[in-house]
């Protein structure tokens, strides 16, 4: 689902480059559980915009489905980001203004899909997620664990084939936490590719392929033995 | 444009965000407000300043005879000049170009009667074009006319005033009345509110019957005329050079002859006019221009801040998969939306006040405030386009700026 050769970025700080990734290597296949791991400034977040088509690599290659990404104009990015793949971020970035179905619905506003349909499917996946009777509330009437559970909604909605969460645990307490991976998990059961970037070690068991990253390099590449989280709700 | 998923997002942002579309909304109709009052006002001013000082037309020549002082081709002093019909129709055809109304005058001191009231007026026979050079409005049936002069009609056009007189409460339109113990019809009456009580207690006739009654003469004691307003100040006073010329030749005056032949122009009134009147347009145009000016900063400084507010929002919408694009023609769309609505507000509210005002200000040289449609309708153009090039830069920027910068958390 995803090779990525060689990749390089390094990023413009005043007179001084920073090199943050150093030639990275990762092969990620259709229904992998994949956790990205490191200290902060170990490149993790800079890997996963360049996987997200949030930001572009200085040299290398990388291939999504594929597709090369690679010079991708402005349009032709969206509209990759849209069939491809779905965020989920630590501050879950909801529209503040919308509900959250119209938030689940908004990737599908961009796909051109129709009214109708967008309705349909924004309450099929908010009670995929357990929140079907908080459809018509605005974010701040949500807690936490269930904004994230909104995003994550959100994020499955436009069907995409990969998932890409940025610290999504990060904003959120631990017993939320679990039941958030718990979803994930879900939905990686029935067969979606989940990329997961974290720096807490327990987030990272529950997933099933554990990627450590340090200054720039990727220093260990694990398959484990998979934690379920139902396990400590 | 007309794609409607857009418009009730559109809609959907315009309500959901109350405060930031008043905020822009308040700037856009104070914009128009301000300008549709003050240019009301400007306007106000000019048109207090036609009504006062262009009662009657300006572009007149008026000429009359008096004493040829100096002996010439054989001709002793002092003698009497006279004018005739045939001195019209000779300007007429000598000046034909320049020329665009030409009337004669004979005035009389008459008693009017009818029934029991009577009074003395005066009489002046005119020919139809007199109505231009004097701007006389009739309030009731019509001037003297072609067909008038042809026939040596005993009818007559009398004054506000005299009809009031002689008339009281009764209609004179059609009534025989009597001037100098001549019976003649009344076919209208006119009024000229600028001119004080005399000119409304003056009677027109047609100068033919008049002629004709008195001594069946063709004199006339005065020539008026009125010419293209087009060969301007320097041409008019050529003009009344070349008349005077023409006509002491004709008359055998010498040319050095300062009293035989006066000719009047108003040029000098003229100019004044016309300067005053562009002085007055410019003063108007420059309030509009700073008002709309002062609009299109507060509008251009909105828009900065709205999409500087929206930035993570644009930013979300850019990482669901919303292409530049379509990022750009939303904030281009809300602002078009947000400035026709708020600017149509402010016109309302501006033509009202200016309704309301009506003559109240007329102490104060304000005469009917008022803004065309037109002018209105282009000041909303201009801020509108002032409101999308001022949304579009930031726009263009926002729709740039990569999703994982709008997204960094703060």
């Amino acid at each position: 689902m995803i090779q990525i050769k060689e990749l390089h970025k390094s990023y413009r700080m005043g007179s001084n480059s920073l090199h943050v990734l150093k030639g990275i290597n990762l092969d990620i296949k259709e229904g992998e559980f994949v956790s990205i791991m490191g200290s902060s400034g170990s490149g993790k977040s800079t890997l996963l915009n360049i996987i997200g088509m949030l930001d572009e690599s200085d040299e290398g290659s990388y291939v999504l489905d594929n597709v090369p990404i690679k010079n991708l104009s402005e349009k032709k990015a969206a509209i990759y980001r849209n069939k491809f793949l779905g965020f989920i971020f630590q501050s879950f970035n909801l529209i503040n203004y919308k509900n959250a179905a119209e938030n689940v619905a908004l990737p599908l506003y961009y796909q051109g899909v129709s009214r109708k349909i967008r309705k349909e499917k924004s309450l099929y996946y908010l009670e995929k997620v357990g929140l079907a009777d908080w459809a018509h509330h605005l974010p701040n009437e949500l807690s936490g664990g269930q904004k994230q559970r909104v995003a994550i909604a959100r994020a499955l909605a436009s069907e995409p084939k990969v998932l890409l969460a940025d610290e999504p645990t990060g904003a959120l307490d631990t017993k939320t936490s679990y039941e958030v991976m718990d979803f994930l998990q879900g939905i990686n059961d029935e067969g979606k590719t989940i990329l997961v970037v974290t720096h807490e070690p327990d987030i990272a068991d529950m997933t099933k392929r554990i990627v450590q990253l340090k200054d720039g390099i990727i220093e260990q590449d694990k398959f484990v033995e998979q934690v379920r989280a139902s396990e400590h709700v | 444009m007309f794609d409607l998923d857009r418009w009730r997002e559109i809609f959907q942002t315009i309500n959901k965000n109350k405060l930031r579309t008043l905020l822009a909304g308040f700037t856009v109709t104070l914009g128009i407000l301000i300008f549709t009052i003050l240019f009301g006002m400007g306007n106000g001013l000019k048109n207090t300043f036609y009504e006062e000082f262009q009662d009657d037309a300006q572009n007149t020549i008026f000429i009359y005879p008096g004493f040829a002082k100096k002996p010439f081709k054989g001709y002793k002093e002092n003698r009497r000049i006279e004018f005739e019909n045939e001195d019209i129709e000779f300007l007429k055809q000598k000046f034909a170009g320049r020329i665009d109304h030409i009337t004669a005058r004979i005035y009389k001191g008459v008693t009017a009667k009818y029934k029991n009231e009577y009074g003395n007026y005066n009489v002046r026979a005119v020919h139809p074009s007199h109505q231009y050079l004097e701007k006389t409005a009739i309030e009731k049936g019509r001037f003297v006319n072609q067909n008038d002069i042809k026939t040596d009609a005993r009818v007559a056009v009398i004054g506000r005033l005299v009809a009031k007189d002689l008339f009281a409460e009764e209609d004179p339109i059609g009534k025989y009345f009597s001037l100098d113990k001549i019976i003649y019809r009344i076919v209208g009456v006119f009024s000229d509110e600028g001119s004080g009580d005399n000119e409304e207690r003056n009677i027109y006739t047609p100068v033919s019957t008049t002629q004709l009654i008195y001594k069946n003469t063709e004199k006339v004691d005065q020539i008026n005329l009125m010419y293209d307003i087009t060969i301007g100040a320097n041409g008019a006073r050529r003009l009344s050079e070349e008349i005077e010329k023409a006509l002491k030749n004709k008359h055998n005056i010498a040319p050095s002859d300062q009293n035989g032949i006066y000719v009047r122009n108003n040029v000098e009134d003229l100019e004044d006019t016309l300067q005053f009147a562009s002085l007055l347009q410019i003063i108007v145009l420059w309030i509009g221009i700073g008002t709309l000016f002062a609009g299109v900063i507060g509008i251009s400084n909105i828009m900065v801040y709205i999409v500087k507010e929206r930035t993570k929002e644009l930013g979300i919408r850019k990482a669901l998969g919303a292409k530049p694009g379509s990022v750009i023609a939303m904030i281009l769309q809300e602002t078009i939306v947000v400035t026709l609505i708020f600017g149509y507000i402010g016109l309302l509210i501006g033509n009202f006040v200016l309704n309301s005002m009506g003559d109240k200000l007329k102490d104060w040289f304000i005469t009917n405030p008022s803004v065309s449609q037109g002018t209105i309708i282009g000041a909303t153009i201009i801020l509108v386009i002032s409101g999308l090039i001022a949304g579009y830069i930031p726009a263009r920027r926002a729709a740039r700026v990569k999703p994982i910068v709008a997204l960094r958390d703060e």
